[in-house]
């Protein structure tokens, strides 16, 4: 061989280094999406992987003659195995049981074959090279390509790709540098078994971009099984797991699973959310938001011009930074969180609405997640809205999002009935939001409320949903939605969050 | 003699085999202490110390009040409502409170004894008027039963239990319990809707709280001649889930195993919380310090009036009626005299044929059937939570195969579910065990205490050593009094209500039982006894 192939073969251990470390980062990646617990799931599969390469090592020593065939051999098994991990991982997660051991056994199998790689290709190299030379080089451009895959991973592969394509990506590279490897090597390959060879080689590559053309529909496939979407971001902060998933029309925020909202269609919740509180008042001043760390409420609310202060309370701060420096959520709440009107109060609303302070609120906007749980249920107890009552000022406008009434009409009826327990004056009212379906929620004042709506002409030239008459049919309950007997919610008793339970358990 | 910690573990969790491979690495919480009460004031009065004051150091006092627990505190507040204010309660301990003591820090106060009062019926008047007066009822119902604010009945999920290695709704272990142990559970609410429906000939139920106020029938007195444990057996259950039930529920109120508490104090438990058959038991009142808040709230109404650090060291009735008390300052050891018309004794019983002079000679009385139990406390400061998988922490947290009592949760009823919190940990030495050892575990020291309490914690959140901060230990002595075998339903205690001349007793041991509603009942009594005397 002259010396253009030497150059080739290093390329080869840097394609080989990156692609092996973008597999293990992958297998953790999607492990601590899946199943949380980064720490531990990374370390795993780091610490199973590392040991496997060491397997592949020694497993090298055996190869006595044929080195170079069986070279490309490994590296065409990769290729498929590798390629193909994350959308087979998906798909475990989400059809069959089982998550941990195939996840496990798929990092090991991986691992033992990268670790063969790198010793059969020194191999084919000794005959060239000096042991000083080789040993330098081949180390360096490993660990060069370890480098290059844990930068272009986070920075470009994920956000651009999404971890199936990136998957399927390295998987092509890894057949392709093994259909190479077919010419490259030739002088070291024997004549016999070569057009087979190739043509397996070839018999990958078309798999693998098959896969990666129909990534779509697999990764629909798949993750609409487990929340619909590709993922785009995901953390799980001290308080909840916070996942935001993208699709051609838009994107998606989840909080612990649940869906939080959908870009193509939020504006109707946060409109119906917003604006039948803040449009019949005169000059609203000072506004709550309670939740909606997303800052989407209070989007809608900074089209009032009277607006002087705006205090937003949520327990999560991971959830308010992201709101404030995520892009795509940037873009969608129009920057909201940093208007300079706007202060964020990251603390738990229940303690916070206790705590007796002088300033008085004009309105609040209560957009807590639906109660699923104790910790969330006292949210919505009598005593909390007593609490919040003592925050207002006289004859203050509060809406408070609750859950479906079409698919939990107890649990809707029940925060109806415990806001009136709580001496709220209340018009139920209801919005069709197709990501959500028919949603419902509470008008609510200390003192009588109108029952005509009519918007500010200003703000109604910026909404897309509502305007004066869908404004005024919103708190039209159809027969369907009409009331039921339903207990008050007392921390005592949180009758919401087993009416809650029963009412979504049963229509899941 | 010392003790090892391996020893004092395997003695206080007995479980040998479970901490078999427990390495006892024993890493142990930055801070803490263990406090206990004045035991060495106690034992120098035992021994016979008797200091004398000299003649300026006395002074008049229409009453004085021998304790400032919780039946002490109620009979000055009942004093006070009868418009009689020229009393005094003395206290020995720091800080008034008695076992209903309560500790805080910057997140949260906490209790370090008594944490609920169940809400009382109808029928129980002075202390819906007490709960009134503390701003805590809302209304009272057409049938006269109290209406409680909510914030201050316990939240829901009131209680969880460690089972099989994960967290379950409730008390009772439900997996895997069989068709024949539901059976029988069902069979035992059965039995305690009767005992809660039965009334005797003058309409007294046979379980309710104050006790006096309960049937003095035949039929309910035989139960105190066998234990509940006996009791569950004659009827023929047998089921272990059953008998863990009644077991933990008697550790848990009275710090006696089942095989120890008598069926009538058993029943008790049971039947006194339910207001009718089928009822579920009475919602609880609690606060984040427990009963602390109503200590605090008693204690203010004294005022000066209430006296810290100060033991009393001789009670004489004198031959005009009156009496003598002569007390000491723990602190500056400054000795004083009162003399008084009446006296409460609102100590433990055990003391009075210390304290009193010639009270034996007397009435004939003695106190040896009254024996108290010892509990160890802890308040374990967390920086966060424990993680958790099955069912979420709860205000009262069960470890099913422990002879602890699980904990409570500080920052439960503050609505408080993340970040630091304050686990208060219970464990009664609820069996029978030779004196010596109880009086070695009694000396035992700060890390080997808290080495016990995280080693039981550890089962059911094994990385608790990481997120304790700090791990305050309170050993109770002499803790709560004993419903033994007999004891309800023995002259020694039904005698010692009566007055002894012009010495009142109150005190929750003349019930039986260790409960705040015994201890405010008898604490009213005996006020009433001295204020009816002046009119």
């Amino acid at each position: 061989m002259n010396r253009a192939p030497l150059v080739l073969l290093y390329l080869n251990v840097l394609i080989i280094a990156t692609c092996g470390l973008v597999y293990e980062l992958l297998a953790g990646t999607l492990a601590s999406y899946l199943l949380g617990d980064s720490v531990t799931q990374f370390s795993l599969v780091i610490g199973i992987y590392l040991s496997a390469m060491g397997v592949g090592a020694w497993l090298s020593g055996f190869v006595v003659d044929r080195v170079a065939r069986c070279f490309i051999e490994v590296e065409l098994c990769v290729a498929l195995l590798g390629g193909l991990s994350a959308p087979l991982l998906f798909a475990t997660f989400a059809w069959a049981g089982a998550f941990r051991l195939v996840l496990y056994f798929l990092v090991f199998a991986i691992g033992t074959l990268v670790g063969l790689e790198l010793p059969l290709l020194m191999r084919l190299l000794k005959e060239q090279l000096d042991f000083e030379d080789l040993v330098s080089r081949v180390l360096t451009f490993d660990y060069i390509g370890a480098l290059l895959a844990s930068l272009m991973f986070p920075m470009f592969l994920v956000p651009h790709l999404g971890l199936i394509r990136t998957s399927l990506l390295c998987g092509l590279i890894n057949a392709a540098v093994g259909l190479w490897g077919t010419y490259l090597l030739r002088p070291l390959l024997v004549q016999r078994g070569l057009a087979g060879l190739r043509g397996r080689a070839c018999l990958v590559i078309g798999i693998l971009t098959v896969a990666f053309i129909k990534a779509d529909s697999l990764t629909m496939l798949a993750e609409e099984r487990v929340l619909g979407d590709p993922i785009i971001h995901a953390e799980s902060t001290m308080y909840q797991r916070i996942v935001l998933t993208r699709n051609a029309k838009g994107f998606q925020l989840y909080l612990n699973g649940h869906l939080q909202f959908n870009s193509v269609d939020e504006y109707r919740y946060h409109e119906a959310l917003v604006h039948p509180v803040l449009a019949p008042m005169a000059s609203p001043r000072h506004v709550l938001v309670l939740g909606g760390g997303d800052g989407l409420a209070v989007r809608e609310i900074l089209k009032y011009p009277t607006i002087e202060t705006i205090t937003l309370v949520d327990i999560d701060p991971g959830m308010t930074s992201l709101a404030d420096r995520f892009p795509p959520l940037k873009e969608l709440s129009q920057n909201s969180l940093r208007d300079p009107r706007v202060t964020v109060i990251n603390e738990d609303a229940f303690v916070w609405t206790g705590t007796a302070s002088e300033k008085k609120f004009d309105a609040a906007i209560i957009d807590f997640p639906d109660p699923g749980s104790f910790a969330i249920g006292k949210l919505y107890t009598r005593r909390f809205y007593a609490m919040l009552r003592q925050r207002l000022a006289t004859d203050a406008r509060i809406s408070v999002q609750c859950t479906s009434p079409l698919v939990a009409p107890k649990s809707y009826w029940c925060i109806v009935g415990t806001m009136e327990s709580a001496g709220f004056h209340v018009r139920p009212y209801h919005a069709p939001v197709p990501s959500f379906g028919e949603w419902g929620f509470v008008l609510a004042s200390t003192g009588p409320i109108p029952t005509e709506m009519r918007l500010p002409p200003q703000v109604s030239a910026s909404l897309r949903y509502l305007n004066d008459e869908i404004a005024n049919n919103l708190f039209d309950l159809p027969p369907d939605l009409k009331r039921i007997p339903a207990d008050i919610n007392q921390l005592n008793n949180q009758a919401l969050v087993h009416y809650y339970d029963q009412e979504w358990g049963s229509w899941r | 003699m010392q003790i090892n910690r391996r020893e004092l573990i395997a003695l206080m969790l007995g479980t040998p085999a479970l901490l078999e491979g427990c390495a006892l690495s024993s890493r142990l919480p930055p801070a803490g202490e263990l406090f206990g009460q004045s035991a060495s004031v106690g034992h120098r009065l035992r021994d016979g110390f008797r200091p004398r004051p000299s003649e300026g150091a006395w002074k008049d006092v229409s009453v004085v009040i021998v304790g400032g627990g919780a039946a002490g505190l109620s009979a000055a507040w009942r004093l006070k409502q009868g418009g009689l204010d020229d009393f005094q309660v003395l206290e020995l301990e720091p800080a008034a409170g008695g076992t209903s003591r309560s500790g805080k820090c910057e997140l949260t106060p906490y209790p370090w004894g008594a944490h609920y009062i169940p809400v009382p019926f109808a029928t129980n008047t002075r202390l819906i008027n007490l709960l009134d007066e503390m701003g805590i009822v809302e209304s009272i119902a057409p049938d006269g039963s109290p209406v409680i604010s909510e914030q201050y009945l316990c939240r829901e999920s009131e209680e969880r239990l460690f089972f099989q290695g994960s967290w379950i709704e409730g008390l009772y272990p439900t997996t895997g319990a069989t068709e024949e142990d539901l059976a029988e559970l069902a069979a035992f609410r059965k039995e305690v809707d009767r005992w809660t429906e039965w009334r005797d000939s003058q309409g007294r139920r046979a379980f309710t709280i104050p006790t006096r106020l309960a049937s003095d029938d035949a039929a309910v007195r035989e139960l105190d001649e066998i234990s509940i444990s006996q009791w569950l057996k004659d009827h023929g259950w047998t089921s272990s889930r059953l008998h863990w039930l009644v077991d933990y529920s008697c550790r848990d109120d009275y710090g006696l195993s089942a095989e120890r508490t008598s069926a009538w104090a058993g029943l008790l438990y049971f039947a006194a919380r339910q207001s009718g058959p089928g009822a579920d038991h009475q919602p609880l009142i609690t606060w984040p310090e427990g009963n602390g808040r109503v200590i605090q709230y008693l204690a203010s109404l004294a005022g000066q009036r209430l006296k810290t650090n100060v033991a009393v060291s001789q009670i004489s009735p004198a031959d005009d009626g009156s009496a003598e008390v002569i007390w000491f300052n723990t602190q500056t050891n400054e000795v004083g005299g009162l003399r008084a018309k009446h006296v409460v004794f609102a100590a433990p019983q055990f003391m009075a044929p210390r304290l009193i002079t010639g009270f034996s000679e007397r009435t004939g009385r003695g106190a040896s059937e009254f024996r108290y139990g010892s509990w160890l406390v802890a308040n374990l400061h967390l920086k966060s939570r424990p993680r958790e998988g099955s069912f979420p922490m709860s205000w009262d947290n069960v470890i099913h195969d422990s002879r602890s009592l699980g904990y409570v949760v500080a920052t439960h009823q503050s609505g408080q579910d993340q970040g630091p919190t304050v686990l208060t940990w219970y464990y009664p030495y609820s069996d029978d065990e030779p004196r010596g050892v109880r009086d070695r575990l009694l000396r035992a020291t700060w890390a080997d205490l808290a080495d016990v309490a995280l080693t039981d914690l550890e089962r059911a959140h094994p990385e608790i050593r990481q997120l304790t901060t700090r791990l305050d230990l309170f050993l109770w002595g002499h803790a709560m009094i004993s419903p033994r075998l007999g004891f309800f339903t023995c002259n020694q205690r039904r005698q010692a209500v009566q007055p002894d001349g012009p010495i009142h007793f109150a005190h929750t041991d003349l019930s039986g039982i260790a409960l705040f509603e015994e201890a405010f009942d008898h604490g009213c009594r005996a006020a009433d006894e001295i204020l009816e005397l002046r009119t």
